[in-house]
Order: C-alpha cells, then structure tokens, then sequence
C-alpha cells in the first residue's frame, strides 16, 4: 500500500465515521426535542395534602410536578419548573438544577409560587435535597469528581442554607467530628444525606471514613458532628421528630444493595420496612405512617413507591414515573 | 548499553529545531493518542454524571465500579509487554488494546443500567489502556533516533495530553447539541461519538504507525526466562528499583488537589478545574522538557521534575496562601508531569534490550504505579494519625529521599565502572 492510497483510506473512513456521529447526535436531538413540552396546570408549594415530585416521564421529562396524596394516580399538575433533585417543605421548595457547563449546579431557593428567591452556584452533581419542617434550612448533597487524573476517586459534600440569616455552610468537612467518642480527623471525610430537627439547628446526616459509614448527629450553631451509629445512610426524620428512616447497605456492604429500615430514635429499635428491592434513595415521609421513594426503572426512568413505616403491609406503586417525592401536607 | 550513555548528551546532527525530527512514526503514534484521548476524555468527563443523574446510581456505587479496573490492569500490561514482544508485534498488541477501548464504548451504550455490565465495559476499556501502553512507548524508542528520545517522548505526551484537554469541551458540544442532559440521549450520543472517534485512531494507528521489524533475535532470548533474567542486568535492576522509589514519592493528584482545596478553601471543590490547570502545564511544558532532557541529560530532568513535586508538597504544608500559591503549585505540579512522565521512558528505553524492550518498559510502569498506589494509601493514613500538615511534611522528605536514592542508583559515572 503506497502512502497515496493510505491517505484515501484515511479520509474516506474518517469521513464516514465523522458522518455516523453527526448522524446519531442529529437523531438524538429531534428526538429529545419532542421531549420538551411546556407545564400544564399550577404547581404551589402551600402545604396541602399534594405531593410534589420529579417528573421522568417522556413528555415533560425533568419538571417539577405533583399529585393529590389522596389520588396519587389521578391527574398531575406539571410545573414549567425544571430540576434534576426536587424538595419542598413549610412553603419552600428546593430545586437543584443544571448550570451551564458539565459539573456546574444551581441550587435555587423557590418560594410558594416556584419564583427564584436566590440562586448558589455548586460544583458536583446534586445528589439530595431536603427542606426542614418550617421551611427554614435547605440542605444538599453534592457528588464531587475529579477526572481520571486523579484516579478516580470521588467525594460527596454536605452543605446548607439558613434562608432567615442567608448565611451558607459549603460543606461539613471543617466541623469538628467526635467517633467513638473521640475527637477524629481524616482526608477521607465526607458527608451526605442532611435531614434537620423541628429546631432547625440539630440535624442528622451520614457520614463515611475508611470504607465505613456512620449516622452522625450534627449541630449548625456548635459547627460539631457526633457519630451515632454505622451502616445508617440517608436519615430521614418523621414528622413527629421520632423516628429515622434510613438505607443500610445489606451485611455492611453497598455491593450488596442497600434496604430500608425505621430507627426509634428513643428506643434505638430498628424496624426492617417491607420493601425487598435495593433502595438506594433518601426516603420522605408521606405521612406519620408511611414513607415514600423513588426506584429507577430502565435508564432514565423512575416510579415513586411507599410502604408503611412499622415494618407491615407491602410496597405500592404511588406515582409512576416520578422521583424525589416530597408531601407537601 | 551502559546507562553512561543516558546522561549527558551532544546534540547530534539529527537534533534539529523541528518537532518533524522526531520522525513520522512518533507523530502518527502522537496523532493515535490525541485523538483516543478525546475518546476517552468524554467518556470519563460524563460517566458520574450519566451514572448518578441518568441512572440514579448512588456515589458509593460509582466508587464500587470505578474501584474495578485499578487492579486489573497491571498484571495484564506485564503480560501484554511479554507477548508483544514473543511475536516481536508490537504495533499489534498495541492496536488490540486501542481497539478494546474502542469497543467498550458501544458498550456503555449496550450496558443500560446494569451495574455489572457497565463495571465489565469499564474493565475492557481499561484492559485496553493495559494492553497498548507498553507497545506504545516502545515502539517510541524504536522510531526515533537515541539522542532525540527525550524530544521524541516529549512531544507524544504533548499530544496524548492535548487530547485529554480536548476531550471533556466535545463531550461538552454533544450535550449541547443533543439539548438537556437530563434524559439519556445526550449521554448515549457522548458515547456513540465517543466510539466514532476512537475508531478514528485505531484507523490511523493501522494505517500510518509502523512497527519496526527489528531482525529476529536468537532462540530463546525472548523466553519467560530471558524475561526474568532483564532483572539480573544490574541495570534493569536499578531503573526498577528507581522508578519503584519515585513512584513511591509520589502521593497522587487527588490528594494534593484535595490538600489545595482544604487550603484554599475554593468555593464546594472546583476539583475538575485544579486538574485542568495540572494538565495545562503538562501539555505546555512536556516538549520543551523533553528536548532539554536531550541536551542536558535525562536523569537530571527526571530529578528536576522531582524537585518540583517537593517544593509543591513544601507549599502544600506552608503556612502562605491565595491565588499566586494556587497558580504556581498548579504551575510546578504539571511541571513534574512533563519532568517525569515520557523523560523516565527515555531513560529507561535504551538501557533494555530490544528484544525485551515491552516487558522491560511494561515492569518498570507496573513496579511505578504499585509503589505510587501503596504511598497513596500510606498517605491517607497518615493524615488520618497526623493531620494534614504533618503528613505532608513527611511525603516533602519522602521525595527528597527518592531522589537521592535514585542519584545513587542511576548515577551515570558510577554506574559504568
């Protein structure tokens, strides 16, 4: 083969291969542009007995929406509001959202009407959102990579908002830890997963170190978090400030999957929940008795189910193709 | 070869100004690694966020399928190394792996959501970097003449380094295009293009790199034995033992970005962008460094760069801080990148013989990347029983200890006696 004919080869398959990705990207984007449709219906935060969730639905695939809690199944109110992580409590709602760029997140603050009330740029991609009781902490959680040049390793960074003092808390990796009773320090910290107390100061959260992950009590004015116990992951306080519903990953090992468990926060009991499929979500009550949770079904797409909060009953499909549910009532 | 004729060198009449004195052979094994780079760049630019967004896999799961292919590859560059040089194919060897990589991004596509599947496609892509590496670099050594080496390796890190800079802005420009990358289709369009472009290096590679067809060396010089038996050359001996204690001073990017960050306090970890400034310096400094290792010898370059890495950790322990630090800690730790990188296989290429030359260079690559990955984790303890600071402080010394060491070892005048 003379470097004539090589050259020819060369232009001719790069040509094609050229061809073939502009083709797919092309296909790509009419398809996904079909996907966008504008809201239909109002979506308000007033505490009411709805519940707001994510959309994955292909028609309005990433809006805010939501249902009524007594007729899950029945008509949804679509929001023109899109987030990728959804969380709305005491009339505010938390909505994380993409920025331009790959790994650059808005976190927005919305107010009863879904309006803007500040937005905090983050870099990582939104993992958890959650809102106290009262509406007065947003907290996050935000999954922080480098490239491969750094060897793939990765980090999760808690933060929070007190939206009374505006005042913002990146992460939680500078508060002092106390493990096993004992002050404690590490490269390795990270945290996610924040749920806050009626008081909006104290609030639970997980923590991992060396492969291990903990249920951590932490305190916002003190700026102290306090191991509690290992293998609890994404704590979720019920309303009535007892109770945590919480993953645990099967035998201590997140390759396993994970289950989820109610801890009496009084008693230290833990009530395995009747839901058998690996759940990897932070869980929301619906109700005092009831907690809610997205499943991923196929890629892309996610149903939000629930199951009694004392262990009975069965999980039942809530919501279809939605995630990150949240009770608004 | 003695390793006295890795030091100092005359510029001879083939060092010329132009990057073509490298010869055409480095420039088409430049242009394959580019253009893979870019391949491979998106693809690592969008997994965790097509892993934790599009499928809704959690952090630890990414750790878990991300943790996979650190291990893996190192037996099998070794054994990649061998072979390529049993069939004396290195260019083959090599293009398999480039291949590998090639398919499992139609992997990713194929994957879906399991979790298995997808760790399995990530492991063949990896198996594939594995693969090629080795062949790769010596089929640099093969292609450009010894006193130009240095160059030579210099400008194809530039180019692999281009193409990792590249890569993330395409990955970029295909979400853009596709429009929201909430759904799956701007991720599955990431991949497709993804695999288009790699099929453009593994073209290039088939058409344009040559393998140089070296004559056949005698029966039984290329044997598990005689492979064994390059640890017996007093030389080979200490080239490894070397890059095992540099590759042993080196704690890794994601603790001094993690150690910028703490000290900085950049706003929720602009992690990506602390290693686009590394890679920035690499690229720009990786030539120059590299023909500078021609004139004024390899392992002084090499030493140099770890000059570097030490200042950096001295600067990451220091008390000083704000911006002009952050700059010139990015600044210094590229620079160690270009100092090391492609100037140590240089260095090491002449001293192995040829017929066992991919063994020798896969060997000395694998003993660097398990040194590096135990002092990582040495590292992470440290800091958990010292804190910070401390911890720091001791890699400083750590690295000051390498590089006498390596003096010790690799010092031409000593060595030739």
């Amino acid at each position: 083969m003379n470097n004539r004919t090589r050259v020819l080869i060369a232009v001719a398959g790069v040509l094609a291969l050229v061809t073939a990705g502009v083709v797919y990207v092309g296909l790509a984007a009419a398809r996904n542009r079909d996907a966008v449709a504008a809201g239909t219906g109002a979506v308000t935060l007033t505490p009411g007995p709805r519940i707001l969730f994510r959309s994955t639905a292909q028609s309005d695939r990433g809006h805010i929406a939501s249902v009524s809690a007594t007729d899950p199944g029945g008509p949804r109110a679509v929001a023109p509001v899109s987030c990728v992580r959804v969380y709305a409590a005491g009339g505010t709602g938390l909505c994380l959202r993409q920025d331009s760029g790959l790994t650059t997140y808005q976190l927005v603050a919305l107010d009863a009407q879904l309006a803007d009330q500040r937005e905090i740029p983050l870099v990582g991609l939104p993992n958890r959102a959650r809102v106290s009781a009262s509406g007065r902490m947003l907290a996050w959680t935000v999954f922080v990579t480098g490239d491969s040049y750094n060897g793939g390793m990765f980090s999760t960074r808690a933060g929070f908002l007190d939206t009374r003092t505006g005042e913002i808390t990146g992460t939680l990796e500078d508060y002092a830890v106390t493990l096993d009773g004992k002050p404690y320090q590490a490269a390795d910290l990270n945290f996610w997963g924040v749920t806050f107390t009626r008081d909006d100061n104290l609030f639970y959260a997980t923590m991992s170190t060396a492969g291990r992950r903990y249920l951590v009590q932490g305190d916002a004015a003190a700026h102290t978090v306090r191991a509690l116990r290992e293998n609890v992951e994404c704590p979720s306080l019920s309303p009535d400030g007892t109770r945590l519903a919480f993953k645990s990953a099967v035998d201590g090992d997140p390759a396993r999957g994970w289950r989820l468990s109610v801890l009496d926060l009084a008693t230290n009991a833990v009530t395995p929940l009747a839901e058998a499929r690996s759940i990897d979500d932070q869980a929301a009550w619906l109700d005092a008795h009831t907690v809610g949770y997205g499943l991923p079904r196929g890629t892309g797409n996610s149903d939000v189910w629930s199951v009694p909060s004392d262990g009975t009953g069965q999980p039942r499909l809530l919501i279809p193709d939605a995630e990150s549910p949240a009770a608004l009532g | 070869m003695y390793l006295s004729t890795i030091g100092r060198r005359d510029s001879g009449p083939v060092s010329r100004r132009k990057l073509a004195a490298v010869g055409a052979n480095v420039l088409a094994l430049g242009s394959v690694s580019l253009v893979t780079d870019i391949s491979s760049e998106m693809v690592t630019a969008v997994l965790p966020i097509y892993l934790v967004l599009g499928l809704h896999l959690s952090p630890a799961v990414y750790g878990l399928v991300d943790g996979l292919y650190t291990g893996a590859t190192a037996l099998l560059r070794l054994v990649g190394g061998y072979l390529a040089d049993r069939v004396r194919r290195r260019k083959t060897v090599a293009g398999i792996g480039y291949a590998l990589s090639a398919v499992a991004k139609l992997g990713l596509l194929a994957a879906g959501s399991s979790t298995a599947a997808i760790g399995a496609v990530i492991t063949l892509d990896r198996t594939g970097k594995g693969l090629r590496t080795a062949p790769r670099d010596t089929l640099i050594t093969l292609s450009a003449p010894e006193s130009v080496l240095g160059r030579a390796f210099g400008v194809h890190r530039a180019m692999d380094s281009a193409g990792a800079f590249a890569g993330p802005l395409v990955a970029l420009g295909v979400l853009g295009l596709v429009g929201s990358a909430a759904g799956t289709e701007g991720f599955n369009a990431v991949f497709f293009t993804s695999f288009c472009i790699a099929c453009v290096g593994v073209l290039l590679l088939v058409l344009f790199v040559r393998d140089r067809q070296t004559p056949a060396p005698a029966t039984g010089s290329v044997s598990l034995r005689a492979a064994f038996g390059l640890l017996r050359g007093s030389g080979v001996r200490r080239l490894l033992l070397a890059a095992c204690v540099l590759g042993a001073a080196t704690i890794g990017d994601g603790f001094v970005y993690l150690l910028l960050q703490h000290k900085e306090d950049i706003a929720s970890g602009w992690f990506p962008l602390l290693a686009v400034g590394t890679n920035l310096m690499y690229l720009l400094l990786a030539a120059p460094l590299g023909v500078l290792a021609d004139r004024v010898g390899r392992l002084p370059v090499v030493l140099g760069g770890y000059g570097a890495l030490t200042v950096v950790y001295l600067l990451l322990a220091g008390p000083v801080s704000g911006w002009p630090l952050l700059v010139l800690s990015l600044a210094l730790y590229g620079g160690f990148y270009a100092a090391t990188d492609g100037v140590l296989m240089a260095l090491a290429g002449p001293v192995l013989p040829e017929s066992l030359r991919t063994t020798g260079i896969a060997l000395i690559q694998t003993g660097q990347a398990l040194s590096y990955f135990a002092s990582s984790v040495l590292f992470g303890l440290a800091w958990q029983f010292w804190g910070a600071g401390t911890a720091t402080v001791f890699a400083a010394g750590g690295t000051v200890l390498a590089v006498l060491i390596t003096l010790v070892l690799l010092n031409s005048r000593k060595a030739t006696s």
